[in-house]
């Protein structure tokens, strides 16, 4: 189960995760929906890309720029958090939105949780794979801490001070 | 001052409410402490000696009276009846409960306040000039930017797990009193040939370990510019600053490896994509925030000096007070009043409810109704008519809170250190109380002259003892015993530097002694006013260290009865959680 564009819905995808045996160039993809490492789409694109559907997960150390004219062949590109707290993966979903402009599913994979989640989702993210320990409805309130925001993001094209009239200070004429 | 809008309480009320859940979480035994860790640091909880510690916002370090009165309210109710303003200009309180914080913040809140970023790996709470919008040498008033800067970093989403924690000042006075070379980030507004509005942008500058001073990214930034351009960098940093190791995560070590041609080459490879796109502000949104700093009603009145004159002529503690605490105002008639908490005896920037509630009421008589709290751990009453200063300062002479010593030796900027931080090597506070004990007598101190000293209890510099004139660290030795290191020729302001250590450190009772003979060199090698600082510009650090070293130091059993390190003010727990 994973939560996208706001609900709770099963998920057919599976991550592939090198072992420590196994390199990019040899490991072998199986059939289906499959998620592979980046270092593994750079590796076996020629094969990979024949695919009927393939996606690809970055960690927190690979950049967006990574997959610079390749996005349009990916149904989902994950993100993949080793640790919640490492917030390089919210700039690799701005980036990947912004400045490459993909558009398909961005999925958060790893030690996704709760807290994090309504953030993640105004960086771009859509979809998310929760923490497996925990109870995914849980997770999925997270989403609703907050009824409105300052800044511009990739959910939010425009900071608040573009999308409203707020007033000025009662005591001047000026607002 | 800006009042919030809908838009802003709502999205404090709702972080209150999404607080209360984390913590009922947390109780509850869902979110476990690593996990929580992170998100109660974001709302400014710490776990520290007693228990937990709450770090209130302070934006910019400008509050109302209601405000105050409502951290006099958290003192009584849920704290023993006093806080601690700190160095960036907000407040603490240490002895917390969990159960209890979030009622605390739904409390903050109805007066629109928070916790929100003041600790953890995030945007923290802006600083800024202490004078702004009154003092004279005002260029540019920054607090309509540092307001507009506190809404865009409210939950930044793309910024909340830094590398490390982040930092921004802004000044925008000829003298910068922000110290904003000693931020990740500091800004100092200023007008260009064409008297347009623009920002001179600092970056990489800090303390802790590494102090190094901020180097220029960027000459002059258009105001309209001033969100985008912080985000860039802001970007640049999250995605290029060091993960694995925490001492070397802030930005500055970033800069400095990349060197600052380079960095500023990524900003600006980011900031293109950027500029003139949506987050650029508009005149409107600045206008409407700056709506909110417009000046109060004041009264035309004239400079009102010969009843001063006459008051002060036969009053010495006056005329000391109106020399030292009161500062010139923008405004004919007026007067910058500083509150000293920096009584000798007292915790330097600790208040008692009682005070507080004192002060908020001479901010509604006679300041209308507004407070700052400087980054030296004062409190300001900014608009004060001359008119009322003698009764001013009858009235806050009741409660303490007009020694005449701001920018004197016992102005001293102290953190909490031992008795309360988990971080410490040695007390910060207690030792802050010998030396403001030692050099208590006035016209010693007025004969010393202006003078920073600055004291934290360990590296991690929330003293700022890097830029203090005097700086003071406690350092870990293997005896577990509190030793200290003493550094002088450290500044702040337009001419900031760093303080170079001395020589081996010293005894909880021998810094006092140190002190006394550093002032001594300073005393004997001074030509005419120059200022302690320029003294050791001129002579350097080694007549200093020579005569410090020079002598053995008394016994410290003499001063103390041989029970060698004085007690702790407050029962330390074995345990001390380090987080
Ligand atoms: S300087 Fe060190 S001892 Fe003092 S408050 Fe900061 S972390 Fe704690």
């Amino acid at each position: 189960m994973i939560i996208k564009n706001n609900t709770i819905v099963t998920d057919d995808w599976s991550v592939l995760r090198l072992s420590e045996q196994e390199t990019a160039e040899t490991v072998a993809v199986p059939a289906g929906k499959i998620i592979v490492p980046l270092k593994v789409w750079q590796a076996q694109r020629g094969n990979l890309q024949r695919c009927e559907a393939i996606g690809v997960w970055l960690g927190t150390d690979e950049r967006a720029e990574d997959l610079k004219g390749d996005i349009e062949k990916f149904s989902v590109i994950a993100v993949h958090f080793p640790k919640f707290s490492d917030g390089r993966g919210f700039s690799i979903a701005y980036n990947l939105r912004a400045r490459l402009g993909y558009r398909g599913e961005l999925r958060a994979i790893g030690d996704v949780l709760r807290d994090q989640l309504f953030y993640l989702r105004r960086v771009g993210f859509d979809a998310f794979a929760p923490r497996p320990d925990r109870n995914i409805e849980d997770v999925l309130k997270g989403l609703a801490d907050f009824s409105e925001v300052y800044q511009h993001s990739i959910d939010q094209k425009l900071p608040l001070f573009r999308r409203t009239q707020r007033k000025g200070n009662p005591a001047t004429d000026t607002a | 001052m800006y009042r919030y809008d809908e838009y802003d309480q709502t999205i404090v009320d709702e972080r209150v409410k999404q607080f209360r859940d984390q913590v009922r979480r947390r109780l509850a035994g869902e979110l476990k402490e690593e996990e929580f860790l992170p998100l109660r640091l974001q709302n400014g909880l710490y776990m520290q000696i007693h228990g937990y510690m709450l770090r209130i916002a302070v934006p910019y370090g400008l509050i109302s009276s209601p405000q105050m009165r409502m951290f006099a309210h958290i003192a009584r109710k849920y704290d023993r009846g006093y806080g601690h303003f700190t160095t960036r200009q907000n407040i603490q309180f240490n002895w917390l409960k969990l159960e209890e914080t979030p009622d605390i913040l739904a409390d903050l809140a109805s007066v629109q306040m928070h916790g929100i970023q003041t600790s953890g790996n995030c945007i923290r709470n802006i600083t800024s000039d202490e004078f702004a919008g009154v003092a004279q040498d005002e260029v540019v008033d920054p607090r309509p930017y540092a307001e507009i800067m506190r809404q865009w970093s409210t939950f930044h989403p793309e910024f909340a797990y830094l590398p490390r924690k982040f930092k921004i000042a802004i000044s925008g006075a000829t003298d910068d009193r922000a110290a904003i070379y000693a931020h990740d980030i500091g800004l100092s507004a200023i007008k260009n040939a064409q008297g347009e509005t623009g920002f001179k942008v600092l970056v990489g500058g800090g303390l802790g370990r590494t102090p190094i001073i901020g180097s220029v990214i960027c000459e002059f930034l258009p105001w309209q510019h001033l969100l985008t351009y912080i985000e860039s960098i802001m970007r640049v940093y999250n995605q290029y600053g060091r993960r694995d190791n925490k001492y070397k995560a802030r930005i500055k070590i970033l800069v400095k490896d990349l060197g600052i041609d380079e960095f500023r080459r990524q900003v600006e490879a980011d900031w293109a994509d950027l500029e003139n796109g949506p987050g650029t502000l508009t005149s409107e949104e600045v206008d409407r925030v700056t709506s909110f700093f417009i000046d109060p009603p004041y009264e035309a009145l004239s400079d009102y000096n010969a009843k001063l004159n006459e008051f002060q002529a036969d009053n010495r503690p006056f005329s000391h007070w109106m020399a030292k605490n009161v500062k010139p105002h923008r405004i004919p008639g007026y007067a910058i009043v500083v509150l000293s908490l920096k009584k000798p005896g007292e915790a330097p920037g600790d208040a008692t409810a009682e005070q507080m509630d004192f002060i908020a009421d001479l901010a509604d008589r006679y300041s209308f109704g507004e407070l700052r709290i400087t980054h030296k751990q004062n409190l300001v009453l900014a608009d004060v008519r001359q008119q009322d200063l003698i009764s001013l300062w009858q009235e806050a002479g009741e409660q303490g809170l007009t020694t005449p010593n701001i920018g004197m030796l016992t102005d001293i900027i102290s953190c909490p250190g031992a008795e309360f931080c988990t971080l410490a090597n040695a007390r910060s506070i207690p030792l802050a109380k010998l030396i403001a004990e030692r050099f208590e007598n006035l016209d010693y101190q007025y004969d010393i002259g202006e003078i920073t000293l600055n004291i934290s209890g360990c590296v991690n510099a929330c003293g700022q003892h890097h830029i203090g004139n005097i700086g003071i660290t406690g350092v870990e030795k293997k005896d577990h015993d509190e030793w200290y290191q003493v550094s002088i020729g450290g500044a702040e302001g337009n001419d900031s530097s760093l303080s170079k250590i001395i020589g081996p450190s010293f005894t909880f009772f021998q810094v006092p002694e140190v002190i006394e003979r550093l002032i001594h060199i300073y005393l004997r090698e001074r030509i005419e006013a120059e200022r302690f600082i320029d003294t050791v510009r001129r002579i350097g650090h080694a007549p200093f260290k020579e005569h410090v070293y020079a002598n053995d130091f008394v016994a410290q059993e003499e001063h103390n009865n041989g029970c060698g390190v004085m007690s702790a003010q407050y029962d330390v727990p074995y345990y001390s959680p380090r987080f």
